[in-house]
């Protein structure tokens, strides 16, 4: 049953150093203020997955807090590399990290399956490519009805899935719309979530089919303004693309990103902090 | 008047063009985005844009830097989860044109965008997959577009993301593959298409201004130019000002001058 703490509570109760964890939100709603205070934390050896590992693994993989990262795509999108993700693949900084390489349609089947409780997705994908050569855990099925030969992953069941939504009401059900990623079966595929909300409201009035995270599926919420910053939260804010090209600068260079996690984050003391400060021109002189 | 244009201008227009109205396609970010978008605006009005972040029927007046942007979500027909758009929409038979862009491309129009050089130890990470290899098996065919230089069009692919023709001949449909594979590559220096029998690619259009000699020596194959081959219609005036107009409305949000990536 969803109860409301604070983020740093929820972090230190929830995700804990070797875990299985999940990130969602596909480029809208992604969790920053959540993987921040995963760096706060100072959480270690992580087996992290994720279609989209975007700028908030990227930060995760460069401060050392991964293992393995599981993922579909690793680009920074429309801007380029993920360079902290590069250089730990390429060079083993700040160290090595191991992979596991998937397609999109895999990683989103994945989900499903592990949601339902399945030990595997199967779909029709990767006939006459590579992947099977570099990720054993690419296979396949044969359907028992027609013969036709599908591929066969492992379905993903996090320990603890994080995701950030727009609303909450009182009792913890949360509300999300605009683009959903996978971050309902993601949820439901893990056997703990964090769900960081923009607010929490009285009701939350929403129409039949929304999209609803009932209570008794979410282990803790936090309410965290802004919290999806520099990705966007439809309705509220949008999403900041001159920061997702600035990283690109800070990243490539390993003491300039050091810099960055020191100041932002590890001398913030929560994602309101590290807003404020982010607004001020003080921050300026570090960013760029 | 003969409007100017640049090589980048061309090769979007050519790509734009390809895509024809009431196609529902689904696009790749970048120049695949960009050309299906300045479609929409020309001739094909009816063109169903799907964006795998779950858009359908997106009608962006400003180019999305990221695939999941808001603009996308707003401007649908409906917006469904990941998991949806890639098992009912795409895995369901109803695309009708994937439209991809390329790291690396070989002869056959295979694609690789997951490493230069060796998988365990690259040279170059690249980004991987994400839906490019279900789209290209599963669309019912596939453009490409992609600048055309020696570092992409190689004769060998470091790794096979995303397949066109594999070995070439019938060797896609043998393996089960869905879809009719890629049916033209667009560059910045001429339209490509599939041989008949063989897959190979060969030149079937040559925009304006450009050489022979140029496209062969930026290909690391020995090019072939098909019997056929023609001189691409340089881009019109209509073309052009929505282009610019499109692209002018984009830099502001986006922080910079010109399109996403």
């Amino acid at each position: 049953m969803a109860e409301w703490m604070s983020l740093a509570e929820a972090i230190g109760a929830h995700v804990r150093d070797g875990d299985t964890v999940a990130m969602e939100g596909f480029t809208h709603l992604i969790p920053f203020a959540a993987g921040h205070e995963i760096i706060r934390q100072k959480r270690r050896n992580l087996s992290l997955i994720r279609m989209t590992p975007d700028l908030i693994y990227d930060q995760l993989i460069g401060v050392g807090c991964a293992a393995k990262l599981t993922f579909s795509w690793g680009g920074n999108p429309g801007v380029g590399s993920l360079h902290r993700f590069r250089d730990a693949v390429e060079n083993g900084w700040p160290q090595s990290l191991e992979i596991e390489e998937r397609s999109h349609s895999d990683l989103a089947n994945a989900y499903v399956a592990g949601a339902a409780n399945l030990p595997f997705a199967v779909f029709r994908g990767y006939t006459g490519s590579d992947f099977a050569r570099v990720n054993e855990r690419i296979r396949s099925v044969t359907c028992p009805f027609t013969g036709e030969v599908l591929a066969a992953t492992p379905s993903v069941r996090p320990d603890v899935t994080v995701i950030h939504a727009q609303k909450a009401d009182w009792k913890g059900n949360v509300l999300l719309w605009g683009i959903l990623g996978v971050q309902k079966e993601a949820v439901l595929a893990a056997k703990r979530a964090v769900v960081t909300v923009e607010e929490r409201v009285r009701t939350l009035d929403a129409a039949p089919n929304a999209c609803i995270l009932p209570n008794w599926v979410v282990s803790a919420v936090c309410e965290v303004p802004r919290g999806a910053t520099p990705s966007y939260a439809h309705g509220y804010y949008e999403r900041d693309n001159v920061f997702y090209r600035t990283w690109d600068g800070i990243s490539r260079d390993r003491e300039r990103f050091n810099a960055w996690i020191e100041r932002q984050i590890l001398e913030t003391d929560n994602f309101a902090e590290y807003l404020k400060l982010r607004s001020s021109p003080d921050a300026e002189a570090v960013r760029e | 008047m003969t409007a100017t244009y640049t090589a980048d201008e061309m090769m979007t227009v050519a790509a734009a063009r390809m895509l024809r109205n009431g196609a529902v396609c689904f696009v790749g970010i970048g120049l695949p985005s960009t050309a299906a978008n300045l479609a929409r605006l020309t001739h094909a009005p009816e063109a169903v844009l799907v964006y795998e972040s779950g858009p359908i029927g997106a009608k962006p007046s400003v180019l999305p830097l990221s695939i999941g942007d808001g603009n996308l979500a707003e401007t649908a027909d409906t917006v469904v989860s990941t998991p949806e758009i890639f098992r009912y929409w795409l895995q369901g038979g109803r695309i009708d044109v994937g439209f991809l862009g390329a790291a690396q491309l070989d002869r056959f129009a295979n694609i690789n965008t997951t490493v230069l050089g060796e998988y365990d130890t690259p040279k170059v990470r690249l980004p991987g997959a994400g839906g490019a290899p279900e789209i290209s098996s599963s669309a019912k065919e596939v453009l490409i577009v992609v600048k055309h230089s020696k570092r992409t069009f190689v004769e060998k692919l470091d790794f096979i993301t995303s397949v066109g023709f594999l070995g070439g001949g019938c060797e896609r449909e043998g393996m089960g593959i869905g879809g009719n594979g890629p049916v033209a590559v667009i560059t910045d220096l001429c339209i490509l298409r599939p041989d008949q029998v063989t897959r190979e690619l060969k030149v079937a259009s040559i925009h304006p201004g450009v050489g022979r000699e140029e496209i062969a020596e930026k290909t690391g194959w020995r090019i072939e130019f098909g019997g056929q081959c023609a001189e691409t219609e340089p881009p019109t005036s209509t073309e052009l000002v929505a282009l610019r107009e499109l692209k002018a409305r984009t830099a502001a949000p986006h922080g910079v001058q010109g399109e996403a990536a």
